[in-house]
């Protein structure tokens, strides 16, 4: 009968005397996510759909349904998608030139370290080294007219615009697909290519029935995470423009520096509308993603 | 397959070209500072600017300190999710993507409003408190490749056998994170501390939203003043990022090899 209640109560000592420790490892993470993830998160949710007054309104978001919220939006949508395909599109094509095109062993190592680089040189130096490049008194600016008689500035183009931002966005998009696409096309396996060949398809066939299924759900993958990253951010456009193209992340940047909108409200609903749209991108992703998953099975 | 090659040839020497051709022309812009001849001025003069000295150092102690935190929040928190919890290990994953999803630009405006000085935790009532917050939305942001670094250093051993070997040893909690777990996976923490450091050093946005004279606030502000500085700055950024990616290939081949038993 003393057995096996001393034995409980060893095992109601001990069980207590651990499970604090293991709360305890997990505790700062948890903290540190609901101080710094959710509770911002929520606040700004919280503050777009309250009036000055705190109460209840709807008016924060009907007042981003006007032409000057609207377009920053779209500006925004334009440019993350743009940078995001051609990043996709630009960094899938040269990942097959490196691992599958046949090319020498030392270029994809040396590709890839480049790749780890580049994706991180973002923000306000990458925007330096565009204007050095193509900006009016850019080298390549003045090559292609020197040289080559093309001046891109009287035939359009503007670095501080649509198509120089995508531009300069490219230069950090397409490392981070080439990074995270490669896992992917490794796993893509020469017996199934030798396979493929041996029953006579051609290599259009091979890609179109084999390859790219069995890549598609990467590559959208890449691609939300490519949009979500070129949506939030600001620090090259800000660099770059100024406050001269109206993205949504300069407004919002502006609205918290000096409630350019005049109104704290609307601004909350600016920022949430920012999360609603990369959110939107991931569950895209993630339907997708499973409905790929289930169709390989 | 002759076709196959040229075609790959093409791919690499285009996307090269795109990017070397903007390395090679910032470099050749802050070359010219001086008329008439190519020189390093532009670069004195940026060494020579007590902002640069200043800006920099506050970033990188800024950063050694999110490394640090890192390092506190992710560490403990993956080895017992991976030993004990493994439940959690899906929500883990969840919010270790959040800072992916949820852009700085909207986190910092959060982090404003939360925590003004008016506010039930105070951080940007002082300087401080504005440190301690910029440091802490530093962790958030390196947290998805922090998380990633650990997790993977971990996989690669066999933190069961190693804590039960330590436990028969007498060694509490404490000792088996701090004296068994940390150096078994210090070369993962290290990759994870270089990509911190490559993202915190040049950051602007959060930096200049807490008013903090970080080097990304600094260079904005070179960047609209000066002309050649700029440029040489781009130099300067790009050799230390890859610096810090450098470090990380070296120590990829000092990593564990030996995989975490599966049974």
């Amino acid at each position: 009968m003393g057995q096996p209640a001393q034995r409980q109560s060893m095992a109601s000592s001990s069980t207590p005397r651990r499970i604090p420790w293991d709360a305890l490892a997990v505790f700062p993470f948890i903290l540190f996510a609901v101080m710094f993830l959710f509770l911002p998160t929520f606040s700004l949710i919280g503050g777009a759909f309250t009036d000055r007054a705190g109460n209840f309104t709807l008016d924060n978001i009907a007042g981003l349904f006007t032409d000057q919220i609207m377009a920053a939006y779209w500006i925004s949508i334009r440019i993350s998608g743009a940078s995001a395909i051609l990043g996709a599109l630009i960094g899938l094509a040269i990942t097959l030139a490196i691992i599958r095109g046949k090319l020498p062993q030392g270029l994809r190592s040396a590709v890839m370290t480049f790749s780890g680089v580049a994706s991180n040189f973002a923000g306000v130096p990458l925007a330096f080294a565009f204007i050095a490049t193509l900006g009016r008194l850019g080298l390549a600016t003045i090559i292609l007219k020197t040289v080559f008689g093309i001046d891109i500035y009287r035939s359009g183009f503007n670095l501080f615009s649509f198509w120089g931002l995508t531009l300069t966005y490219l230069y950090f998009q397409i490392p981070l697909m080439v990074l995270t696409i490669a896992p992917a096309i490794d796993g893509l396996k020469k017996e199934w290519n030798e396979a493929a060949q041996t029953l006579g398809a051609s290599t259009w066939q091979f890609w179109r029935y084999i390859g790219f299924p069995i890549l598609w759900p990467s590559v959208l993958g890449t691609l939300s995470l490519l949009f979500a990253n070129a949506f939030g951010a600001i620090a090259t456009a800000w660099a770059l423009t100024g406050s001269n193209l109206n993205i949504v992340t300069v407004l919002l940047y502006n609205q918290i520096r000096g409630d350019a909108l005049q109104n704290p409200g609307l601004g909350a609903a600016l920022a949430l509308g920012m999360i609603v749209i990369t959110s939107l991108a991931n569950v895209i992703y993630l339907v997708v993603a499973a409905r790929a998953e289930r169709w390989m099975k | 397959m002759k076709s196959d090659k040229f075609w790959a040839w093409l791919v690499f020497i285009l996307g090269s070209a795109y990017f070397v051709v903007p390395l090679a022309a910032t470099f050749e812009f802050s070359l010219r500072m001086r008329r008439g001849e190519y020189s390093f001025d532009a670069y004195a003069s940026v060494f020579s600017d007590p902002y640069f000295a200043s800006s920099f150092t506050y970033s990188v102690v800024v950063g050694l300190f999110t490394i640090i935190v890192g390092i506190f929040v992710v560490v403990p928190a993956v080895y017992f999710v991976r030993l004990r919890m493994p439940w959690l290990k899906p929500i883990m994953e969840f919010i270790t993507l959040l800072p992916l999803v949820i852009p700085a630009l909207v986190l910092v405006y959060g982090y404003i409003r939360l925590y003004g000085s008016s506010s039930f935790i105070p951080f940007t009532g002082s300087v401080l408190g504005t440190d301690i917050l910029l440091t802490c939305a530093y962790v958030t942001l390196a947290l998805p490749y922090m998380y990633r670094a650990v997790d993977n250093g971990m996989r690669t051993i066999d933190i069961g056998t190693l804590t039960e070997a330590a436990q028969i040893a007498g060694a509490n909690q404490l000792q088996i994170i701090a004296q068994i777990i940390l150096p078994n996976i210090l070369v993962a923490i290290l990759s994870g501390a270089f990509l911190t450091f490559a993202i915190v050093i040049g950051e602007f946005t959060i930096a200049s939203l807490l008013n903090r004279p970080a080097f990304g606030p600094y260079l904005v502000g070179i960047g609209t003043n000066r002309a050649y500085e700029p440029a040489a700055l781009a130099i300067i950024s790009f050799i230390i990022t890859w610096g810090a990616m450098g470090m990380i290939n070296v120590l990829g081949r000092f990593a564990p090899r030996t995989s975490a038993r599966t049974d």
